[in-house]
């Protein structure tokens, strides 16, 4: 008996490995201290009335806000443990197998559960308010979307210390992640948490692609949406037709894992290649999905920190159309080298030299935008600043690397490694602490400290380039990605030393971003206008932070640039207009549901026992699912009101009757 | 809060009810191709592939009323669009699979 269970936990929970060791004990005290926490102030009520149950998309912005920062020191902290180990030729800073589980949870975690999750932060907390719209399209949706996100990562973060990670990279191919060379639960729990959260992504997408076209405030013609707006649609489009994808070959993968299938065996008639292109055919169109809300987000900052308005919004509208249908277009050039010859390799590499067109005219808008404008340097602007460099670099490289017989030298290198860091982080990640900062006034009432704020950019700014230029250099050497260790004399160790010791200056700029958080909580100068920014867009006509109505009357919009038009009014007008009070009406809003939760809690569950082929757990899973869909189209009495005293009462407190 | 089944009551039941019908006569058509036909295995993939095409417009015509619309009618648009990528990714996986077989 005793050693029956002696038995079963050595292959249950991961030992032997003294850092993770260290993780049982941090993960064991963090959980008693969020549970003392709760009880000792008695907040466990108030945790489940106003944040697991919530339907209000500002708040599952706020969440998805959390849980993007929260991985991403997670992944960063596997990023500084592979520098380490790379630091210094011949290292065993970490095992083989360890580097192998670190760089496949680094890429996986920094993909689905940092940027999928931040731009999913800055849809849900923007999008309503800039269409005039008082929630999203399907609130409960909403909530089933941000858990079932929430769920996959848990599922994911649960795999290094019960169970082992996954270590076959975050593209996870087959033959390497079949069963026959990936024995145990790690790839299993790879497959079921992108599944799980791929649902949740999916009805994001379909949310917020009726929201825009269905929600947006009378007069608000597609073409006076805000690009920020518009740069989601696409990002819609693409998720709604790219995630299916994801969802087939990972279900194939699976059934080959655990049905013993033979989808991706050779010798059984399957066939890997498909593998790796139905991955890149979500895996492709999933970059543009994280990096077109980014150059929206960017197109919203340097509109209102130049004061001009946007230069050329029909071509940047244009372009953001002409990228969502052609990153359709490239997926191959991810594997040229798999052979599949001149004529599918020519008509992918021009196809991806394509999509730098709109690219380019984005970034000339951009700069078109600053010119002659009165450019203020604030936090949110210099990090669009710093982006543009950055993406100049980044696209450069990308053309290089679309070139598909230069190709064949660069795959696999640390040449296309720093590339592709080069546009997610100095797009995306650039892009989504931007918005966050600029957007932040609008959820928390209050801004985030300049100095501290430009403090933390600056140290990640040289950080990135520290880290990333002499990748490119070991890269062209010949250093190949996800090598555990090289010996010395190839010249290599100059070049990852510096960018090991970049990499730590990138961290060092995170703590501080953490800091700056949580000094402006307290210090942060508060917001009582609404528009810190004066800014051009309708969000910024409501109080801060956002009513729980959001708009007290919904507007009707007669510009392009609707805030900013209203502002030149009431100066030109000089009368200050406000609220009118008897266009107020009773606001009907969703109620809470704490099912979206279950739901979810359900689902991991099901993940949980196929990782494990532990057949009872999915049984019971999807037992409760169905328990729970048959319930909610029984829910009749979805929703609530809110009275107009109430919202008098509380467009009083702002001031604004 | 109303609690009437939210139909289009101008419908009524008919369409429904043929297209469930006939959504249950499609899948077993394929399988019954799949299991009792005589086809070799190009001819079933084929037929099965034809079958889905009308399993695809039963859907889109008998349940989603793909052709009636309040306001703009961006779905079908959309469809268009959605209609070329499949075509994209389909014809483009086979030829990407060809391995070396095109003339060059």
């Amino acid at each position: 008996m005793l050693s029956g269970i002696r038995t079963f936990a050595s292959h249950f929970f991961v030992l032997g490995e003294p850092m993770i060791y260290g993780a049982d004990v941090a993960i064991l005290l963090v959980s008693f201290a969020i549970v003392f926490v709760l009880t000792y102030f008695k907040k466990w009520g108030w945790l489940w009335r106003e944040w697991l149950t919530t339907v209000d998309h500002k708040k599952i912005g706020i969440m998805y806000l959390i849980a993007a920062l929260l991985m991403m020191f997670r992944g960063g902290v596997d990023a500084l443990l592979m520098r380490t180990q790379l630091m210094l030729p011949n290292m065993h800073f970490l095992r083989p197998q360890h580097y192998n589980e670190i760089f496949t949870t680094h890429g996986t975690l920094m993909i689905l559960f940092v940027a999928m999750p931040f731009i999913f932060a800055l849809f849900n907390i923007v999008v309503p308010l800039q269409v005039g719209a008082r929630d999203v399209a399907f609130p409960y949706l909403n909530a089933i979307s941000f858990w079932m996100f929430f769920f996959g990562a848990m599922l994911l973060n649960l795999s290094f210390v019960i169970g082992g990670s996954p270590d076959a990279g975050w593209s996870s191919y087959p033959p390497l992640a079949g069963p026959e060379f990936d024995k145990g639960p790690g790839e299993n729990y790879y497959l079921m948490s992108l599944q799980i959260s791929g649902i949740g992504s999916m009805a994001t997408g379909i949310n917020f692609f009726v929201t825009i076209l269905k929600m947006r405030a009378p007069g608000m013609t597609l073409m006076r949406m805000p690009l920020f707006t518009w740069s989601v649609f696409g990002a819609c489009v693409l998720i709604i037709v790219s995630f299916p994808a994801l969802t087939a070959v990972l279900g194939l993968l699976l059934l080959d894992r655990v049905a013993g299938a033979h989808f991706f065996t050779i010798l059984s008639g399957g066939m890997p290649m498909m593998f790796v292109n139905l991955f890149w055919i979500w895996g492709h169109p999933e970059v543009y999905i994280v990096v077109l809300p980014a150059f929206g987000v960017f197109s919203e900052i340097v509109a209102t920190f130049s004061q001009k308005r946007i230069f050329g919004y029909t071509s940047m509208v244009a372009s953001i159309l002409v990228i969502t249908v052609i990153s359709y277009f490239v997926w191959a050039h991810h594997f040229f080298t798999m052979g599949a010859g001149p004529g599918v390799n020519s008509f992918f590499a021009i196809a991806t030299m394509v999509i730098a067109i709109p690219t380019g005219v984005k970034v000339f808008n951009w700069l078109f935008t600053m010119y002659k404008g009165r450019v203020r340097i604030t936090a949110p602007m210099l990090w669009t600043l710093g982006f543009i460099p950055n993406f100049a670099i980044g696209g450069a490289t990308g053309v290089l690397l679309s070139v598909a017989p230069s190709d064949y030298q660069y795959h696999n290198s640390y040449f296309l490694v720093a590339h592709f860091h080069q546009v997610l982080i100095g797009g995306t990640i650039y892009g989504m602490i931007s918005g966050m900062y600029y957007w932040w006034p609008k959820i928390f009432g209050f801004k985030l400290t300049e100095g501290p704020a430009k403090l933390a950019f600056w140290f990640f700014n040289v950080g990135f380039y520290v880290t990333f230029m002499p990748l490119y250099v070991v890269g062209l050497m010949g250093m190949t990605r996800r090598i555990y260790t090289y010996p010395s004399g190839l010249g290599w160790g100059p070049w990852n030393l510096a960018s090991t010791i970049g990499s730590y200056t990138i961290g060092v700029g995170f703590v501080l971003i953490c800091v700056n958080i949580l000094h402006s909580v307290f210090y942060g100068e508060r917001d009582t206008t609404g528009d810190i920014w004066n800014a051009r867009t309708l969000e910024w006509s409501i109080p801060s932070p956002a009513p729980h109505y959001n708009f007290a009357v919904i507007p009707t919009v007669t510009h392009r640039d609707e805030w900013w038009a209203i502002k030149e009014e009431r100066r030109s007008k000089k009368e200050a207009k406000q609220t009118p009070l008897e266009e107020i009406r009773p606001i009907p809003m969703p109620k809470n549901s704490g099912k979206p939760f279950l739901f979810s809690l359900c689902f991991f569950l099901v993940g949980f026992g196929f990782t494990f082929a532990w057949y009872a757990f999915v049984v019971v899973g999807f037992a409760g699912v169905i328990t729970l869909l048959i319930m909610r189209s029984f829910d009749y009495n979805t929703e609530t009101t809110i009275s107009v005293d109430e919202i008098r009462r509380s467009e009083a407190a702002f001031g604004r009757i | 809060m109303d609690v009437t089944p939210q139909t289009h009551p101008e419908h009524g039941l008919r369409l429904p009810i043929i297209g469930f019908v006939l959504s249950i006569l499609l899948t077993v058509a394929a399988l019954w191709v799949t299991y009792h036909s005589h086809l070799n295995s190009a001819g079933i993939v084929t037929a099965i592939l034809c079958l889905a095409v009308v399993q695809i417009a039963v859907q889109l015509f008998l349940f989603m009323h793909v052709l009636e619309s309040d306001d703009v009618p961006w779905h079908v648009l959309l469809l268009g669009l959605g209609l070329i990528l499949v075509v994209a990714i389909v014809a483009g996986s086979i030829w990407i699979m060809t391995f070396h077989t095109e003339a060059y």
